[in-house]
């Protein structure tokens, strides 16, 4: 959030007659720093660095040196335009007021663009979204104490998803330097305690040259499987402390670590099992970080004629593919001997059940004696405190490095493994697998069916009228399916990894519209039609991104899933008041957004986005969702708020 | 037991399968996994209990208490039905809930289940549900009319 700032006269100092050089880290510097005497015949010296014992000493005030030509932040732009951010997602804030000029005037305001968020946590789910379509992370800015602590969840959600987002956080480590006021409450010793939980590297630089290697080194390190957020500190007199224009600094080079891959013995191993099975069954979530994933998983997948169920993390395989198993997933767990994990988040609880009544107990779902086998790179970083590591399962291979890394290897040994009598095996398999397929598809049809005139608009009857019209496009849907009850994947045609970018990670809600929005960023440039199905209670965190989604002309067709009601605490308030057997019909109460009802399509067109609405009439949709459509193929965002049951 | 079976299995649309999903509590893992769980395997089970001993008076049991559809259908909102089900009954797989309408299963089979759910399903005791309610909830979801099949929807088929 921006802070409001109180001048006071002492607010900097300035060395007395000089436009100083770059602060300590001399090896960082290619060449000493040039001062620039203020005033004819004075003498030139080196500013002491900040944490120096020289910088204890008072420097006199020079209220005469009231410009100067550069600052540590126009470096530290350098340093972020080398790294490739296309844009910068930020909530303005005065703790890096120094950054933010340098990118909109010294960097021009181009790679990367700022993009005006009213949310530190929109600023992070935007990074979010558009780094699932893109493959790489935005960079992200806001204050070292509220902002972040704004900007928590957001992290926290990415961290889960695995997901990396760059955030630089602005803050005044020297407190001598602190304007009294508001600059103590938003400073801060160790900014990124708040989050270092969840985040996999933080440092505080304390010279530019400190500043150039960590940010190359927290790229990288964001950047290496399994992804997770990073945070940089940008002191803010590092950033307006000034330096000369003719210095030159060294600016590392960026060296991705290429993805971890599992031990060849055990690869090997896996892949016996495997071509043994009688039943093997892939389990796949996050997958396909890239499309080469995607291709890999079909080349493996059709190699051992093997069942797929998506988990749907990501866009793993293809929905109308004949392997896809995914709407018979937990009989199929039972049936299976062999069972490959690609990248699953919650191995155990793909293989039980789990009851929550009073007495909460899990069962195992698998067949005595099957096999199971985990290629993750979860395992090679994980931290204690927050529990998204979920329950510990038992495997008879855990197999540590990036599935999507590991599968050529894999797929290699179990191409060299397949005997002419195997090869017949998989072959009457696949043949049994497509029949299956075909029928899943034709229940799901026929499922679609019931409530298929009801008002509220059922969910199958939204996906179905919004498929409708958008099947011939080159589409992407960019919000997350599970309230939906996944009738996407039921019932459209995916083939390609922009189409889907899987969910929150964290399951924290009001990831969704922001996630929506960068991920919709992303896809611009490709001309691709991005598709929201947005929940009604998730817009209502932070709903300034349909502002900030007007504002940059991001084109993106959002449809509400408007149920009226924080739905999921809907049931488990239900299930509470049954388990007493009192008050059953109290459950909306403190869930539901009724009373008065949210117009959604006001509250677009408040913040300049076409809104129409509420829709309650499904013979209605189609033509709707149409014009919204027309307004997004002009490249503006549009939203249509349609009233819908539960799930 | 075999005549019940065959009974049983003819009634058995693909509504019942089990959805091993996201109902309150459940493990996410396999949040579009059908369970194709012994759902007929539990209701035998409990059928033949409901079934022996003493026969009980009609009111206690709720099987030949006439039904309001439209009472039924305030109630299937009220009380939360819907919530898991949808307002139609027609289910979901986020929630695990299986399509209880149309066509409903045999009243003594859903008033058994209503009353000691054998899954997730919250329960739903005489002291807050009387079995006039069910007999209501339960005319209500014989009063919803059968769908066309998908392959004769457009929409459905692209």
């Amino acid at each position: 959030m921006a802070k409001q700032k109180k001048l006071a006269v002492d607010r900097r100092n300035f060395l007395k007659g000089a436009a100083a050089g770059a602060a300590a880290g001399a090896a960082a510097l290619a060449v000493g720093p040039a001062a620039v005497a203020a005033k004819a015949g004075e003498p030139r010296r080196m500013p002491p660095p900040p944490m120096s014992a020289e910088a204890e000493i008072e420097i006199p005030l020079s209220p005469d040196v009231l410009t100067v030509d550069r600052s540590g932040s126009d470096f530290m732009v350098d340093v972020i335009k080398s790294l490739g951010f296309e844009y910068v997602c930020a909530n303005p804030g005065s703790s890096f007021r120094g950054i933010h000029e340098s990118i909109i005037n010294y960097g021009g305001n181009e790679k990367p663009e700022f993009i005006t968020c009213c949310h530190e946590e929109s600023s992070i789910a935007m990074a979010h979204g558009y780094a699932k379509i893109e493959g790489k992370p935005l960079l992200t800015l806001a204050h070292g104490t509220v902002g972040v602590q704004h900007a928590a969840m957001a992290i926290y959600n990415a961290y889960c998803d695995r997901v990396p987002v760059f955030l630089i956080l602005g803050n005044i480590i020297n407190e001598t330097k602190r304007v009294p006021g508001v600059e103590w409450d938003h400073s801060v010793q160790d900014a990124a305690s708040v989050v270092r939980d969840f985040t996999k590297w933080d440092d505080l630089p304390i010279s530019l040259g400190h500043f150039a290697e960590s940010a190359v080194r927290a790229y990288k390190i964001a950047m290496t499987p399994p992804m997770m957020p990073v945070v940089l500190v940008a002191d803010a007199e590092l950033q307006e402390n000034p330096i000369s224009p003719d210095v030159k600094m060294h600016i590392p080079k960026l060296t991705l670590a290429t993805p971890p891959q599992g031990d060849s013995g055990a690869v090997a191993e896996a892949a016996h099992l495997l071509v043994a099975a009688e039943n093997p069954v892939i389990l796949a979530d996050r997958t396909a970080r890239t499309p080469a994933g995607l291709a890999r998983l079909i080349e493996l997948a059709e190699t051992l004629q093997a069942s797929v169920i998506d988990l749907t993390g990501r866009m793993n395989f293809p929905s109308r593919h004949p392997l896809n198993q995914s709407d018979r997933g937990r009989g199929l767990v039972a049936q299976a001997d062999v069972i490959l994990a690609l990248e699953v988040a919650d191995f155990y609880g793909a293989v039980h059940t789990y009851r929550d009544q009073v007495d909460r107990e899990a069962k195992s779902i698998t067949m005595p004696g099957a096999k199971l086998i985990s290629i993750s790179s979860n395992d090679l970083y994980i931290k204690a405190n927050y529990q998204d590591f979920q329950r510990y399962p038992e495997v008879d291979l855990d197999i540590a490095g990036d599935a999507e890394e590991t599968m050529p290897s894999l797929i290699e040994a179990v191409k060299r493994l397949i005997t002419s009598d195997r090869r017949s095996a998989m072959q009457d398999r696949g043949a049994k697998l497509a029949v299956e397929h075909q029928r899943s598809l034709e229940q799901a049809r026929d499922a679609a069916a019931f409530a298929w005139d009801a008002s509220p608009i059922s969910t199958a009857r939204l996906c179905a009228e919004l498929y409708g019209q958008i099947y011939k496009e080159d589409w992407s849907l960019v919000s997350a399916t599970t309230f939906v009850s996944h009738w996407p994947q039921r019932l459209w045609n995916f083939d390609k990894h922009y189409q889907y970018i899987g969910a929150a990670g964290g399951y924290g809600i009001g990831y969704g519209a922001p996630a929506a929005t960068g991920a919709a960023l992303a896809n611009r440039k490709y001309g691709r039609l991005s598709v929201n199905i947005q929940n009604d209670g998730d817009m209502m965190y932070a709903p300034g991104i349909l502002w900030t989604s007007a504002h940059h002309k991001i084109p993106l067709l959002t449809v509400m899933h408007n149920n009226r009601a924080y739905h999921q605490e809907v049931m488990q308030v239900q299930l509470m008041a049954d388990r007493h057997s009192r008050g059953i019909t109290n459950a909306g109460t403190g869930t539901t957004l009724l009373s008065p009802n949210i117009s959604y399509a006001k509250l677009a067109e408040s913040m300049g986005v076409y809104g129409e609405g509420p829709i309650s009439d499904p013979k209605e949709l189609g033509p709707a969702i149409r014009r919204a459509l027309e307004v997004v193929k002009r490249g503006e965002p549009a939203l249509v708020d349609v009233l819908t049951q539960p799930r | 037991m075999n005549k019940i079976h065959t009974a049983c299995k003819h009634m058995f649309s693909p509504a019942l399968r089990f959805l091993g999903a996201e109902a309150p509590g459940f493990s996410a893992a396999l949040p579009r996994a059908r369970f194709v769980m012994a759902f007929a395997a539990a209701i035998l089970f409990a059928l033949p209990a409901a079934q022996a001993g003493p026969a009980r008076p009609a009111a206690q049991t709720g099987a030949k208490l006439a039904g309001n559809a439209q009472k039924g259908k305030k109630i299937f909102v009220s009380d939360g039905c819907y919530e898991c089900h949808g307002r139609e009954g027609q289910g979901a797989t986020q929630t695990g809930a299986p399509r209880i309408g149309p066509p409903p299963v045999p009243f003594v089979v859903f008033q058994s289940f209503v009353r000691k759910p054998i899954n997730e399903m919250p329960p739903y005791t005489a002291k807050v549900l009387s079995n006039q309610d069910l007999a209501d909830i339960y005319a209500f979801l014989k009063s919803i009319p059968m769908p066309p099949k998908g392959k004769d929807i457009p929409l459905l088929n692209k």
